[in-house]
C-alpha cells in the first residue's frame, strides 16, 4: 500500500498556525463545497456530523484530507450501523485533525469531526478510503465482516474476525445466530428446545 | 510410559509401581502454554514469584504440545480457534490431562446468550478433567483445581481397564 | 545492518540476479500462531520468508472474537461494564472509564467530584500495572527472563489495592456509569503512597536490569522503524504514537475527567545519543516505543500522587450517581475517546430512547496498532518479527473484541 502520506509539517518560516474550525464552520465549509451532497448537517450535537451520499464520499474524504484548512490526518474509527427501520446501513467515520507534528511541543486537536455515509441496506456499496488513510484498511475491512458493508476500491476486502466460511453478518439487527459450526452445536438452549436431526 | 498401561492384571507389585510412577507423575507435569484470553494473564501470575506454580512440579510451561502433559484452557475458546485447540490436543502425548479454566471454557460464560462466535464450553471439543469455575479465577483457585488434577492422577492405574478391555476394537479405530 | 536490509532487498527484486550468479532461495510460508508463546495471545502471523528475511508478514486475527460489539446491543450499558472489563484485560479499569464516559456524555449524567479524583488514581494505576506486563512481556520475548518475575513483583502490589477497593484482581468492573462503585477502604491512601515510594526507584532497577541492557539495545535499536507521519497516517496512538516523536496525548489534548489540573509530562521517543536514549537508537524504533512506556510509568506515579494529596473528602452523596441504572439513552450518538495504556480507546454509542443502545462500537488501540504490522515488517529479519510485535504491545482481547 503505497499511500501518499499528507501530514501537517510545523512551518519553519514562522507562518501563522494551522486554522482552528468550529463545527459550523466545518459544515459550512463543506455545504459550499460540495452543495447537494452533503444531505444533512448536524453541527450542534454531542457528535458533530455531516451526512454525505455515498457516490461522492471519496470526493469529500480527499477534501477533508487534503485541504489546508481541514487537514483531517488521523482517521480514528469507521463505526457501521445498522439502520433496520430506514432499511439503511450507515458507516460513521470519525475524524481528527492535529496539529503539526512536534515532539517538543504539545500537540493539540485543531478540530474533530464526524461523517456519516449510508447505503442502501440490500446493496450496500460505500468507496473505500483505504488509500486516503492507511488506517482505514482494518476498519473497512470489520465493517465488510460484522455488518456487510461493501467497500468498493478496498485492497484486500476479506472477512477479518470471523472465519473465512462464516455465514451472515453479525452486527445486523436481523442475524441469526448459527444452529451449529463445523460440528460443534451453537447454544445449549437450540438444544433444549428445537427437535434434534 | 504407555507400554506398561493395560497389559497387567492387578497385584501387589503393580500397585507399588502405580503408586511411584503417579507420584512422579503428579509432581511433573508440564503444562502447554495455552493462553487464550484473560484467564491467561492470570495462569501467568500463578507461574510468578508471588505464588510460585514451580513448588509443585509445574511450571516448566512448553511452547509446543509434544512435550506437554497438560493443557490449561486459559480463556474463551471461539469458533475459529475450536479447530486449532483440537489439532493442539492431538498433538499432546499419552497421558495427556484438561483443565478447562474459566468460565468461558466450563459453559460460555458471560458470551453464553448473545456470543455467536464463542464455543459454549471446550468439553464440546475435548475431554476435560477439571472445570475451575471464576471469571476469571483466581490463582488460589488454579492452584486447588492443580491439587484436584493430582488426586486423578495419584487414583491412575497400570492394571487392565476393564472398560478399554471390553472395546478394544472400537478404541483401535 | 540496515544497509545489509538494503542490499538483501534490491537483490530480491533484481530480475537479473540468477545471471549474476546469486543463489536463489525458494521462498517459504511459515505460520506463527495462534499458539505462540510471543504473539501475546492468539494472534497469527503468516510470514513470507526468504531465507531469513521477511517479505511480508499478514496478520491474521479473529481466534478471539468474542462478539462484544453484539452483546452492546443487547445489554443496558451498566450491565455492559463487565465486557468491556474483558476487552483490554491488562487494564479493566480504563475500559471502564472510557464506556463509563461515553454513556455519561449521552445521557449527562453528572459525576461527584470525588469519584473523578479515584477514577483517575485507579486509571493511573492501571497504567503502570498494565505496562509492568508489556514491559516485562517484551523482555520475555527478547530472552530475558528475570525482568518479567520483578514486573510481575510490582504488578501484585497494584493488584492488592485493588483487591481492597472492588475485591476482583483482573476484572474490576470499578468504575461504572455515574461514578464509582465504593468509596476508597480505610488506609487506602496510605497504602497507595506507600505503594509510589516503593515503586518510584524500581524503575531505576528495570532501566539497569532491561532498557540499558546491552542485548537488549542491540536487538531492539533501529528494528521496526516507524516515521511520525507514517504512525499517523496508520492510526497509531499511545505509546507507539509517542515513540515515533509525535507528543500528542489525550489527557492534554482534550481532558477528561480531572486530568487537566495536574502537572505531568508527555514523554516522546528521540533519536539516539540525546537524553538517555543510547547511541543507535533510531527516532520511532522498537527500543523507543519501549522506553516510553518506562517513562510514562514515572509520570503515572506523579498523577497519583498529586490526585491523593488533592482527593476531595467523602461527600454525603457518595460516589456514585443515584439514577446510575435507571437512564434512557436519548435518540442520540456519542464517540468517546481516552487515552488507554495501548493508545486511544474509542466507543461509539447510539442511543434510540430506550434504555438499551442501538450500536456500540469500540475502537480497540491495539487493533489499530497491530495493522501496521503488515507494513513495519517489511524487509527485517525473521528474529525481528518478535521484537517489533512485542514493542507494539498488543492485548488479542481488544484486537478482536
Amino acid at each position: 500500500m503505497a499511500a501518499k502520506i499528507a501530514v501537517a509539517r510545523a512551518n519553519e518560516d514562522g507562518e501563522e498556525a494551522d486554522p482552528v474550525m468550529s463545527p459550523e464552520d466545518i459544515c459550512a465549509h463543506l455545504q459550499k463545497q460540495f452543495g447537494e451532497a452533503v444531505v444533512e448537517a448536524v453541527p450542534q450535537s454531542a457528535h458533530p456530523h455531516v451526512v454525505v451520499v455515498a457516490a461522492k464520499w471519496s470526493e469529500v474524504a480527499r477534501f477533508l484530507r487534503d485541504d489546508p484548512e481541514m487537514g483531517f490526518n488521523l482517521l480514528r474509527c469507521i463505526s457501521s450501523v445498522d439502520l433496520l427501520a430506514d432499511d439503511k446501513l450507515a458507516c460513521v467515520y470519525d475524524l481528527l485533525a492535529l496539529s503539526p507534528v512536534s515532539a517538543e511541543e504539545l500537540m493539540t486537536v485543531r478540530h474533530a469531526f464526524a461523517v456519516r455515509v449510508c447505503t442502501e441496506r440490500n446493496d450496500p456499496h460505500i468507496p473505500s478510503v483505504a488509500d486516503l488513510w492507511p488506517a482505514a484498511n482494518w476498519h473497512e475491512r470489520e465493517a465488510y465482516d460484522l455488518m456487510g458493508v461493501v467497500f468498493d476500491g478496498h485492497p484486500d476486502l476479506r472477512r477479518i474476525l470471523c472465519p473465512e466460511d462464516w455465514e451472515g453478518h453479525p452486527l445486523r439487527k436481523d442475524y441469526e445466530f448459527p444452529v451449529e459450526y463445523h460440528g460443534i452445536p451453537g447454544t445449549t438452549e437450540h438444544e433444549l428446545y428445537s427437535p434434534r436431526h | 510410559m504407555s507400554w506398561i498401561e493395560n497389559r497387567f492384571e492387578e497385584g501387589l507389585i503393580l500397585t507399588s509401581v502405580d503408586w511411584a510412577q503417579n507420584w512422579a507423575r503428579a509432581y511433573s507435569i508440564w503444562p502447554l502454554t495455552f493462553g487464550l484470553a484473560c484467564c491467561a494473564i492470570e495462569m501467568m501470575a500463578t507461574g510468578m514469584s508471588r505464588w510460585d506454580l514451580d513448588r509443585f512440579g509445574w511450571g516448566a510451561y512448553r511452547a509446543t504440545p509434544r512435550q506437554a502433559d497438560l493443557m490449561i484452557v486459559a480463556g474463551t475458546v471461539t469458533y475459529k480457534m475450536a479447530s486449532r485447540l483440537k489439532r493442539l490436543f492431538s498433538q499432546m502425548p499419552e497421558p495427556r490431562w484438561v483443565i478447562a479454566m474459566g468460565a468461558c471454557t466450563v459453559g460460555g460464560g458471560p458470551y453464553f446468550k448473545h456470543g455467536y462466535h464463542v464455543v459454549k464450553g471446550v468439553d464440546l471439543i475435548v475431554p476435560v478433567d477439571v472445570y475451575i469455575p471464576g471469571c476469571p479465577p483466581r490463582p488460589e483457585a488454579l492452584l486447588e483445581g492443580i491439587l484436584r488434577l493430582q488426586d486423578k492422577i495419584r487414583h491412575m492405574s497400570r492394571a487392565k481397564d476393564p472398560v478399554v478391555e471390553a472395546n478394544k476394537e472400537a478404541l483401535a479405530v | 545492518m540496515s544497509e545489509v536490509l538494503e542490499t538483501r532487498a534490491d537483490a530480491v527484486a533484481d530480475p537479473d540476479r540468477e545471471a549474476q550468479g546469486d543463489v536463489r532461495t525458494e521462498e517459504m510460508l511459515v505460520n506463527m500462531g495462534p499458539q505462540h508463546p510471543s504473539t501475546h495471545g492468539v494472534l497469527r502471523l503468516v510470514l513470507r520468508t526468504d531465507g531469513e528475511l521477511i517479505l511480508e508478514a499478514e496478520p491474521h486475527i479473529g481466534y478471539l472474537h468474542r462478539c462484544a460489539e453484539k452483546i452492546g446491543e443487547n445489554v443496558a450499558p451498566y450491565q455492559w461494564i463487565p465486557y468491556s472489563d474483558r476487552m483490554d484485560y491488562l487494564a479493566g479499569m480504563n475500559n471502564n472509564q472510557g464506556f463509563a464516559l461515553a454513556v455519561e456524555k449521552l445521557t449527562g449524567l453528572e459525576v461527584p467530584e470525588r469519584a473523578k479524583y479515584i477514577r483517575v488514581i485507579f486509571a493511573e494505576l492501571n497504567r503502570i500495572a498494565s505496562h509492568l506486563v508489556a514491559i516485562g512481556c517484551f523482555g520475555l520475548d527478547m530472552g530475558a527472563w528475570s525482568p518479567l518475575l520483578y514486573c510481575f513483583r510490582e504488578r501484585e502490589m497494584i493488584l492488592d489495592l485493588f483487591e481492597s477497593t472492588c475485591g476482583a484482581r483482573l476484572t474490576y468492573s470499578y468504575i461504572t456509569i455515574g461514578g464509582v462503585t465504593h468509596d476508597l477502604p480505610e488506609g487506602f491512601v496510605e497504602k497507595c503512597l506507600e505503594f509510589c515510594d516503593y515503586f518510584e526507584p524500581k524503575v531505576e532497577e528495570y532501566n539497569q536490569l532491561l532498557s540499558f541492557n546491552h542485548i537488549f539495545v542491540k536487538r531492539t535499536a533501529d528494528v521496526g522503524v516507524v516515521t511520525p507521519e507514517e504512525a499517523i497516517a496508520y492510526g497509531l496512538t499511545g505509546a507507539n504514537l509517542r515513540g515515533s516523536g509525535v507528543k500528542f496525548d489525550l489527557r492534554k489534548a482534550t481532558p477528561y475527567e480531572v486530568y487537566d489540573r495536574f502537572d505531568f509530562d508527555v514523554p516522546v521517543g528521540m533519536p539516539g545519543g540525546q537524553g538517555r536514549f543510547p547511541k543507535g537508537v533510531v527516532l520511532g524504533d522498537c527500543w523507543c516505543r519501549y522506553f516510553v512506556r518506562i517513562l510514562e510509568m514515572q509520570q503515572s506515579v506523579r498523577i497519583i500522587r498529586q490526585a491523593l494529596g488533592d482527593l476531595p473528602p467523602a461527600e454525603k452523596e457518595g460516589v456514585l450517581h443515584k439514577k446510575n441504572r435507571n437512564v434512557k439513552l436519548p435518540e442520540d450518538e456519542v464517540y468517546v475517546e481516552v487515552e488507554n495504556p495501548r493508545g486511544q480507546l474509542g466507543f461509539y454509542v447510539q442511543g434510540d430512547g430506550s434504555a438499551i443502545p442501538s450500536r456500540v462500537k469500540v475502537r480497540g488501540p491495539a487493533f489499530c496498532n497491530l495493522c501496521i504490522m503488515h507494513y513495519v515488517t517489511r524487509n527485517c529479519l525473521l528474529a525481528d518479527v518478535p521484537a517489533i510485535l512485542g514493542s507494539i504491545d498488543i492485548v488479542l482481547g481488544e484486537v478482536d473484541r
